[in-house]
This record gives structure tokens, sequence and C-alpha cells, in this order.
């Protein structure tokens, strides 16, 4: 078949290989990032791209670490423990020219404050954003908040006399339609310039000659062409053609054969990433299961079985093939309060599980309906339907309703779920922000991801206490406390820790980082 | 003929609000727009506010006939993933669409018609049999599955086309087109073939039926008892006899290659409407939703009545019907 084709296919097209510069980089993955607005979408693939061409003022480099970007050094203010002042760094420029001052940080931080702007929760303690001098910023917050730079690792500078100009001072609305300026344009200070942007095809990008920074970072990427593929096969089949060089999310089952291409090598690292499943254990019966009268997951040893049941090396072989690391506590293990000894605390013992659920007086086991989302983690349908014939072995006989995410999600959210699957990560790299979201009750402000409808009045306290503990080893002794309570009442069943898989050519020099967002200034050539 | 047509265009019209009126009150199972829209910080108030301003807590019928009073001025509403106006972002892709759309229909025509006459004419020969044999791969493969091979042989194996995207395009007003470079004709070509590989085989022997069922006629005996030859009876008499039902089938054919193009698309990354309507279901982007399934019932809603005007312009009987 090959043969007879040759002849013909090679004298129909001209042989025009496809070039590109020894320092440009084609990169490409599943999404494309949804706007250049750097407020509207707290988002994987928007951040990332909002991280070539602008910057924030304070950065993760591609280990996880927090080193200076537009502020030089931060610090608590000496005369009152509600504020944080950050020094800005001087001589720095826009791409269209301009100079970048504090004014530009209070007007973005402000935006960011907006009830339109996805970023107004990670900015929820601050009262006041204040400017006392050109290269100086103070953050005023409603108490002592001694993790609140964390939080600015994501939060973009935008020039305020260029949004005025272009009228972009309010984040995207949805029903306006005509502000959009900000959604397809940008103007930075960061180490690469916007050239062309099609939404959902293609995006130039070019380098920054007066970037800050051009001497401090390797800066071997001159040019980066970023393309959106959303078909596996096709995302895979071009990094193979050699039309791309760099692609962020390799399939498990291509991992393989990308590894033993010539020129080709995957990178692979933990990413920031657990996931697990939740129990309703708060109801008094369950709407969807077998049981009535009685919630079976509000006895915690039936929840210490089914946990008990899963066979988390199974999953990593046999689902993940290899790639995943399976976990003991919902946190990734780079986050402030992760511990190594409950991380590998999950064990399977299906006897022990077994006698259990006998001495919770579910020895015949019962039934109940597990929610799972098909497009959302790597694997999740199938990681789900391991768990099915995992937890059969104990009796629990799980009705699979696997799901796109914008079906999933709601249930969780509108508490219909009694056992679903959940995935998180930890933007803020400090446990705070899972309880925050997973073990504090349900409410207005917290746990509005908490669909345990598990919620102690004394442990939420402790978690809002968080927030304003400025002594910061009696800070992780609380924390640890926490966790001790989120373990032994076993609130949800963690499964494992993704494994990022980043396929490139082998001339290409980068380590993985944690939170998927490749940042090309840090990117070498062989 | 005049009242069969304002007829045609009322029927029509009404088609369409059905369409739409079904499309809205099926967006309520697809999913919820606010969770992808919300970070993952979102609070319930934000949800309820979020909800409440794009009028998603309101019963459908309103929400349509919000939508209704919007389309009819031209205005779709403003997307929920992009945050850009609807019809904006679809001006942008239809080109690609209506661009590959054009080139496979025209492929699946020439090839089609070519091939099923000549397994009309030829119906013992070897070749007859290979291509009648490997137009039954064509009909029984799914196209994404012929894609990917198409993209395994081609660009991985091969090396000689590309696997994704539309290669560089020329603008010309609000118009991209990639037929202007070598690199935009070299991309049309796998995405043509698998969008159109279906299609072709049907007309293929949709041609051959109805050509081995006109040969059989009397007249065609006729013809050749006159003695005029082979080419001028299979082509004068036979052909245009064969393709009044031909016609029909690739009039409507020519709508689903632009509506189900949306697979080809999201195999080879093609940046058409059929993209953007696959992200649009899978992120719940009502707007985008909504104006694609409209635009496609206009479309085929249009290429009917095309077709029937058609007919009746190609057969006298139909039109003296018409006119009673």
């Amino acid at each position: 078949m090959k043969l007879r084709y040759l002849p013909i296919a090679a004298a129909l097209l001209a042989t025009t290989t496809i070039s590109a510069n020894a320092d440009t980089l084609r990169w490409a993955r599943a999404g494309d990032a949804l706007t250049l607005d750097p407020h509207a979408q707290n988002e994987g693939p928007t951040s990332s791209l909002a991280h070539q061409i602008m910057e924030t003022l304070i950065v993760r480099d591609m280990t996880g670490a927090v080193v200076p970007a537009l502020a030089t050094d931060w610090a608590p203010s000496a005369a009152d423990p509600n504020v944080w002042i950050f020094n800005l760094r001087k001589g720095v420029t826009f791409h269209d020219g301009s100079a970048f001052d504090s004014e530009d940080v209070k007007f973005s931080l402000d935006r960011a404050m907006t009830p339109d702007s996805d970023y107004k929760e990670l900015l929820a303690s601050v009262v006041e954003v204040r400017a006392p001098s050109s290269h100086v910023i103070e953050i005023v917050t409603d108490g002592p908040n001694p993790i609140m730079p964390n939080n600015l690792t994501n939060l973009f500078i935008m020039d305020k006399t260029w949004s005025e100009a272009n009228n972009a001072v309010d984040v995207q609305d949805y029903e306006g339609g005509e502000n959009t300026y900000a959604a397809t344009h940008a103007n930075g200070t960061g180490p690469y310039v916007v050239v062309s942007r099609e939404p959902d095809v293609k995006t130039v990008l070019k380098i920054n000659e007066n970037y800050w920074g051009k001497d401090e970072f390797p800066m071997q990427v001159t040019e980066i062409i970023y393309t959106p593929i959303q078909n596996k096969a096709t995302r895979v089949a071009a990094l193979l053609s050699g039309e791309v060089d760099f692609i962020q999310d390799v399939p498990v089952q291509d991992l393989a054969r990308v590894g033993s291409t010539d020129g080709l090598e995957v990178r692979t690292a933990p990413q920031n990433r657990v996931i697990f499943f939740g129990m309703n254990q708060g109801d008094a019966d369950l709407k969807n299961d077998n049981v009535d009268g009685a919630n079976p997951l509000a006895d915690l040893r039936v929840r210490q079985a089914m946990s008990l049941a899963i066979n988390r090396d199974a999953i990593k072989q046999v689902v993940m093939r290899g790639q995943s690391q399976p976990a003991g506590m919902i946190s990734p293990p780079f986050v402030n309060g992760w511990n190594a000894e409950m991380d590998s605390s999950s064990t399977t013992d299906v006897d022990k599980a077994k006698s259990l659920m006998g001495d919770a007086g579910y020895g015949d086991g019962f039934s109940i309906t597990l929610d799972c989302p098909n497009d959302r983690y790597i694997n999740d349908e199938a990681i789900c339907q391991a768990a099915v014939g995992m937890l059969a072995q104990i009796g629990v006989t799980v009705n699979l309703d696997a799901k796109p995410k914008a079906q999933h999600f709601p249930l969780i959210n509108k508490h219909e779920t009694d056992f679903y699957m959940l995935g998180w990560g930890v933007p803020t790299y400090d446990s705070e922000y899972i309880f925050n979201f997973l073990v504090h009750s349900k409410g207005e402000k917290y746990g509005s991801w908490n669909g345990t409808r598990f919620g102690q009045a004394d442990l939420d306290a402790k978690i809002e206490a968080l927030a304003s503990e400025t002594d910061l080893p009696k800070r992780n002794a609380m924390i640890n406390e926490i966790w001790q309570v989120v373990q032994d009442e076993q609130l949800y069943i963690p499964i494992h820790h993704q494994v990022l898989n980043w396929g490139m050519t082998s001339n290409v020099k980068t380590i993985v980082a944690p939170d998927d967002s490749a940042k090309f200034k840090y990117f070498e050539f062989n | 003929m005049l009242s069969y047509i304002i007829r045609r265009i009322f029927q029509s019209i009404l088609v369409l609000l059905v369409v739409g009126l079904v499309a809205f009150s099926m967006f309520r199972f697809v999913g919820d727009p606010i969770e992808n829209m919300m970070g993952q910080e979102r609070t319930q108030a934000d949800i309820v506010r979020l909800r409440a301003q794009l009028g998603l807590d309101q019963p459908f019928p309103v929400q349509y006939w919000k939508f209704l009073k919007g389309a009819a001025q031209g205005n779709f509403g403003v997307s929920y993933r992009q945050g850009r106006p609807v019809g904006q972002i679809i001006a942008e892709r239809a080109p690609a669409t209506l661009e590959l759309a054009a080139v496979s229909g025209f492929f699946a025509i020439i090839a089609g018609i070519g091939l099923g006459i000549f397994t009309a004419i030829r119906q013992k020969g070897w070749a007859s049999h290979f291509i009648m044999t490997a137009s039954l791969i064509g009909v029984s493969l799914p196209t994404f599955l012929i894609g990917i091979l198409l993209i395994y042989l081609f660009s991985v194996e091969l090396d000689l086309l590309p696997s994704f995207g539309r290669g560089d395009v020329v603008k010309i007003g609000f118009w991209s087109t990639g037929f202007l470079t070598a690199s935009g004709l070299k991309a049309l070509i796998l995405p043509s073939i698998t969008l159109g590989l279906y299609q072709m085989t049907l007309i293929m022997r949709l041609v051959r039926a109805e050509m081995q069922e006109v040969l059989r006629q009397d007249y065609i005996n006729f013809a050749r008892a006159r003695g005029l030859s082979e080419r001028v009876v299979n082509f004068r008499h036979a052909l245009k006899n064969t393709l009044v039902p031909v016609i029909t089938v690739i009039g409507l054919q020519l709508g689903s290659i632009i509506a189900f193009a949306i697979i080809t698309e999201t195999v080879f990354q093609w940046p058409g409407v059929g993209l953007l309507f696959i992200n649009a279901i899978q992120f719940v982007d009502i707007p985008v939703m909504a104006a694609y399934l409209m635009l496609i019932s206009v479309m085929f809603v249009g290429i009917n009545l095309l077709v029937d005007l058609l007919y009746a312009a190609i057969d006298p009987r139909l039109r003296s019907e018409s006119a009673t």
C-alpha cells in the first residue's frame, strides 16, 4: 500500500518541507487560551499564554518556587501588620514603550477585584491597594494575611493608560459585547509580544527586545507559534511528523510511541493536581442508593472500607500506564501542609474492608451511583470504571454515571450527587486553599466545592483563623491538626496525583513545571 | 410558480422557528455554562449573580424569545467562551469551512460521477470490481478513522502533507483563503478527501445504479440500432437521463458536507465553524450553539428550496403540476 501511494503522492506535491528557524518554538496543546484579558478567566491555558506576554508582581518559576517579577522585594509593614509593602522594579516598560509604575499595579489589582473578574476570590481579603510613590505598592488586608503574596502569582499587571485608551477598564462582560479589545489584544511587560492572534487557530509571539530580564534569563526562544490541537491523535502526529516542537499534553497511551521515536523526548513530573472521590456523609438518607432511611456513607467504617477496597497501584499500572502517583491525602506533594506519612497512608486490604462493612451492618453491601466526568482529568472515566470493580469486591454495587464536565460539576455544586470524582489543584501552594473550598462547610464564602455535606463549626472556625495567623509555626501546626481530622474522618477517598507528560524534540531543554505552565523565557536549545 | 415559491418560503420559516425551539429546549441538557465560565474559586453568590446576568435563570421560552429578537436584528449575542460577538466569530470561521466543503464537494462530484459512469459502462472489468470493493471501505469506515489513517500515512510516515491546520492563509477583505498559498493548498488535500470520501462513494454508486437502469431502456437500444457511437449513446442519451435524481442527492449532500464537517475539522484541527461548534458544546457556549444551529438549518432549508426550484426547471412535468 505504502509503495503504491509513494510515487503518486510525490508527483502531486512539490517538496516544500516545513522549515522553521532554530530559535522558533512551535508549541501545541489541547486547548487555546480563552481570552487575552488577564482577569477574565482563571484557567490553565489562559494564564499560561498570559505569562509569556504579561507579568505579575511575583511569579513561580519552572520549579514552582516564588521569585520576584515586577516586584523586587516585599515584606509586611513594620507599622501595620495588615499591610504588605512591595517595592517595584524600576526601568520596566510595556510593549508599547510606556513606563511601568505603581499606578498600573493599583489599576490592575483594583480591576481584578471587580465582580466580573475571575480572580476576585484570590484577593477577597484585600481591603485597599495604595500607591504611595511611583515604585511602591501597599496592599491592605482585612487582617494580617501571612500568605497573601502567594495569591499574586497569577495576577497580571496591565497598562493603565492603554486600558483606558482602548476601553478595557472593565473586565470583559458577556452582555455588552462591544467591549472586547482586551480579549484579543494585550500590552504587557512580559518577555514576548503578540504578533498575531486568531483564537483557537494560531497565536504568534516574538521576543520583547526591551525586556528587563533579557540578560537574566536564557531567552533563547525568539519566536513562539502556538496552535491548539484538540484531537489527541492529531496532536501526537504533529509532533511525530515534526510540525510542532513541543506538546504539553501527551496522551498516556502514546507515551511509549513518542519516547521511542528518534529525536523526540517525553519529560515527566508530578502535577499540581490530586484526584479523589467525595462522599455525601452529612445527609440522613441518600437519593442515589438502595438503602432506605439511612446513609451508609455517614458511617466512618463504610468510608474506610471503601478506601481500603481501592487498589491504587492497580489503577496506576493498568489505567494510567504507570503515569500517576498513588495518594493518601488530597493535597499535591509540594503544597505547604503536605506530609509524606499521610500521603502514603492509603493501603489496600479487602478482607479488612469486608469486616469493616460487616461491623457497620452492611455485610451484604449496598448499591450507589458514582458520578464521574469523562472529559476533565486524565483517563477519568476509566479510573471510575476500575473503582466499580474494586468496590464490588466488598459488596458495594456501583452504578457508574459518566458525563461531560459541564454536566458533572453542577451535580457537585447543587448537592445532587452522593458519590463523585473531583480533582483539585492548589495555585497558592498552601493547604488553606484546600480547606477553604473542600473542607469548610458549604456557605456563601467558603466550601463552594465541598459536596460531602460535612461541616464542623469548630473546624470551620479553625480554617477561617488560618487566614490571619501570622505566627507561621503555629499556623502550620493548625494546618496539621485540620489535616488530621480530614484523614481520621476519611472525608475523601484520595486516588492519585496526576503526572504531567511534556513531549518535545530532543533539542529543547526544559524542566516540567508542576503547574503545567510553560514559561518560555526559561527554555533553552541544545 | 410564484405562489409555489411563496408557500415554500413560508414553510421554510416555520421549519427554522421549530428547529430553534427544539435546540433551545435541549440546551439545558448540555450542562451548565456557569461552571466553565468561572474559575474554581467561584462562590455560590458569584454563580447566582452570573446566572441572573446572563438570563439563564429564566424559563427557556423567554430565553428563546430573547434570542429570536436579537437574531432578527442580526445580533447573536456574545460567546460565553471567547467573550466576543458570535456573529464576528462565525464570520471569521466560515471561510475555512466553506472552502473545505467546496473542495471536497468538487472532489466528490467529479470523482463520484466519473467512477460511476466507468463502473456502469464496464460492468465486468477487474478495475470496476476493484473500485466497487474499495468504495465499500469508503462507506463503512468512520470519518475520524479515515482521517487518522491518512494523517499517519501521509504526515507521519511519508512526511508529505501537514497533519493539522489550514497552512498559510491570505486575507481578501473579510475572507481568508487557503487557495493562494502552497501550504494552504497542501493543507486542503487530506481533510477534503476525508470529508468527501463518503459523498463520493454515495454519488458513484447512485450514478452507477441509475445509469445501468437507463442503459437497459428501449430508447438506448434504438439509439444503438440507429448506429450512434457508444460515446454519444452513453453520454448524450444515457447520462443526461441519469442526472435528475443525482442532482437532488448532490444538493442534499452538499448541505451535509458543511454540516458534518464537524468530525473532519476536529481530526485535522481545521479552524472552521464545525470545530467552533464542538468547542461550544464542550463549554456549553449557548449563543454560539444557537447561532450555528440556526445557520445550518437556514442552509439546509435554503438548499432544499433551491433543489425544489431546480427540479421544476429541469423537469417540465413538475412545472405544469405545480402551476395548477
